[in-house]
């Protein structure tokens, strides 16, 4: 059974609870993807915002655009600025963006 | 001690005059007024369009309001930027710093504008004759303007 159809109710006890995040997009990113937010279930096997980048990528040609410069695209994870290595886990809201360019 | 994110234009006079009215304790008032330009590598500017994160935007600059703070002895500050489309000679930034001693509000403007340039949130996109329009890219110099600082990070970058 898809992973996106079972409850939360229906999972085993041993099993974690699966992690649902907001994604927004800025910028380019933003175009690229075409959208500017979605909900998302994180895949059991990601577990850093790096990993989470790289899965989002294959979704489709529009996100492999988005994040084909992955050296180039930012995160935050709960509106704070962190590194790729970040731990997802127990985060509500992951952004990606190009380097900012304000002031 | 605010930061503020807004369409609308703002007014480095009146915004200076709010934070000292009736205060005999500032010896120094230093203000930064960042403008767009618009001339672009020879190319003629239509318009700036200023996106940002709604949210992380006053989160982030709070952090480094609050960083300038602890950095520096200073009595009030206020940073003002603006979002949405501005035209060439419109202000996009503002900052205000007031202290006792000049050094302090000298330093308290440079550190906010370089940390405000290279962690708050907004993005640029310029728009030129002939509608086409181009992401500004990050600009090393502006990095190494932030690193100057010490490097220590104020958030987890």
């Amino acid at each position: 059974m898809p992973s996106d159809m079972m409850t939360s109710g229906d999972a085993p006890a041993s099993r974690a609870a699966e992690q649902r995040v907001t994604v927004r997009y800025f910028a380019w990113v933003r175009e690229r993807v075409g959208r500017s937010e979605e909900q998302v279930t994180v895949p059991p096997s990601v577990a850093t915002v790096g990993e989470f980048a790289r899965w989002l990528a294959t979704r489709g040609p529009e996100y492999a655009e988005a994040f084909k410069r992955a050296d180039v695209v930012r995160a935050a994870l709960d509106q704070v600025h962190v590194k790729p290595s970040a731990p997802l886990a127990g985060a509500r809201e992951v952004a990606f963006f190009p380097p900012v360019t304000g002031g | 001690m605010a930061v503020r994110v807004q369409q609308e234009p703002f007014d480095a006079a009146a915004e200076t005059e709010a934070l000292t009215r009736g205060r005999t304790d500032v010896g120094g008032v230093v203000t930064f007024t960042g403008l767009v330009r618009g001339d672009v590598d020879g190319r003629s500017l239509v318009s700036l369009t200023l996106e940002h994160y709604p949210g992380m935007t006053e989160a982030e600059l709070g952090r480094i309001e609050a960083e300038a703070r602890k950095r520096f002895d200073l009595i009030d500050c206020v940073l003002v930027h603006r979002v949405g489309e501005l035209t060439p000679g419109e202000g996009i930034v503002l900052v205000v710093v007031l202290s006792r001693h000049r050094q302090a509000a000298f330093e308290a403007a440079e550190f906010l504008m370089d940390y405000l340039k290279t962690r708050a949130p907004f993005w640029k996109k310029e728009t030129f004759v002939g509608g086409e329009g181009n992401w500004v890219d990050a600009r090393d110099s502006d990095n190494r303007a932030e690193a100057r600082w010490g490097g220590e990070s104020i958030t987890q970058k």
